[in-house]
């Protein structure tokens, strides 16, 4: 792990680049990154998000200037600014249930393939997919999904970047924090390694990059 | 009384102790309200808690402690978080009791739908196809009509949210259920017959000899 700065971490970010981004609702969302994103104007990018949040926050900040092209999320219907853009075909949009999505990302950061689920069988969900039979019960084969970037938020992070997280803000967090090449992560906290006990360290210190420092 | 709080506490009385309950917004948000408070349910929030709570108090919220629209709510003595694969490895894996789910339709089969509508409104499935793919019951919270037009039809005609039917479905005219894989008149709102039910549901109905009226 290094600890570089906030400008720094985000100019090693090419445009048109693929970046997961931790956060649901924009709750445990990597703020400062997705400022600066915005403030580099890294356009084109590949977005995989569980949702659009709103504008002006989490990742809405990245629809506010139009820096996406492909988002791939669960639900995007509280912000107007990503629904308009999908309408106006300026972002390619792949919705994907829930369950389906942190599954295919957490696949990709497991070294599988991808995974078998029941969710979708039946639907517009399942076109185009490939449908197993298991013991007599039917799933679609879902691919592994991975970014080039995750941008990580953690409430706690050590010297050495040993990370933990708090309450609703984990969500998607860690499971990226597996699943792409590198790994970015701004904390509320940078506290000396020992404070994150090794039970309730969420994400391993080598999984991780780049920590933002703070300050 | 207002429709939507004949709903909320109708599907209320379907909860037992022990259960772990996840509720979708709008009306099935509401049931919470009415579960009584001897009874041990556990809600899930699937942003990755269970163990939600009422909404804080004025200046008690928390910014990492919120419901799955991103507002704020507490957790219970006895609450846990967890991460977005272990909340929805508890939905699609059978270890949610029941599921509370808004409807656009219902058709006779018990067949749901309510994520989309096409050209209109497309906000993404969310965790309900993950919810009624995998929760063990799964109960549909919602009004009987829109605008005068049944939304129990004979074939849904909006996009599906899941092969797999659902068991129940509470509206403020009725209680339905799907025997058979048909659907069946259960229990009538207080106040409505028997004849308004089948006025307004598109959806051919199995009516019994005797249809109680709800307990609520």
């Amino acid at each position: 792990m290094k600890a570089v700065s906030v400008e720094e971490a985000v100019a090693m970010i090419p445009a048109g680049a693929s970046i997961m981004v931790g956060g649901f609702m924009g709750v445990g969302t990597p703020e400062r990154l997705l400022d600066e994103v915005a403030r580099q104007h890294k356009a084109g990018l590949t977005l995989i998000s569980n949702d659009a949040a709103t504008p002006g926050k989490g990742v809405g900040k990245l629809f506010d200037q139009a820096l996406v092209s492909k988002l791939i999320a669960t639900h995007i219907g509280l912000n107007p600014k990503a629904q308009q853009q999908m309408l106006a075909n300026q972002i390619a949009v792949d919705l994907v249930p829930q369950g389906t999505f942190v599954e295919r990302i957490r696949a990709g950061g497991c070294g599988l393939g991808g995974v078998l689920t029941p969710t979708g069988v039946g639907t517009l969900v399942a076109e185009g997919k490939r449908q197993i039979e298991v013991d007599g019960r039917a799933y679609l084969l879902e691919t592994a999904l991975r970014a080039q970037f995750a941008l990580v938020h953690a409430f706690l992070a050590d010297y050495l970047g040993n990370l933990a997280y708090a309450l609703t803000s984990r969500n998607f967090n860690p499971i990226m924090a597996m699943a792409a090449d590198t790994v970015i992560v701004t904390a509320e906290h940078i506290v000396p390694v020992g404070v994150i006990a090794p039970d309730h360290v969420v994400t391993p210190a080598p999984l991780v990059d780049y920590l933002i420092t703070n300050g | 009384m207002d429709p939507q709080i004949i709903i909320a506490r109708r599907v209320a009385k379907e909860l037992r102790s022990g259960n772990l309950v996840n509720l979708g917004i709008g009306i099935p948000t509401l049931v919470a309200n009415y579960v009584p408070s001897d009874l041990k349910v556990f809600f899930q929030s699937e942003n990755g808690l269970i163990g939600t709570g009422p909404i804080p108090e004025q200046g008690m919220a928390h910014p990492t402690l919120t419901d799955a629209g991103g507002r704020p709510i507490s957790a219970l003595p006895g609450a846990s978080t967890f991460d977005s694969a272990m909340s929805f490895g508890l939905i699609r894996g059978g270890h949610v009791d029941v599921t509370v789910l808004g409807g656009l339709q219902v058709d006779a089969h018990g067949h749901l739908a309510n994520w989309m509508i096409p050209g209109k409104m497309v906000p993404g499935m969310g965790g309900a196809m993950d919810l009624v793919s995998g929760a063990k019951r799964v109960i549909v919270a919602m009004q009987h009509a829109a605008k005068g037009k049944s939304k129990i039809v004979a074939k849904c005609s909006l996009p599906l949210t899941s092969a797999r039917p659902v068991d129940l479905v509470v509206t403020d005219m009725a209680v339905i259920g799907f025997p058979g894989g048909k659907a069946a008149l259960l229990e009538t709102a207080p106040g409505i017959s028997v004849g308004e039910v089948v006025a307004l549901t598109e959806a051919e109905l199995a009516i019994p000899d005797n249809v109680p009226e709800m307990r609520l």
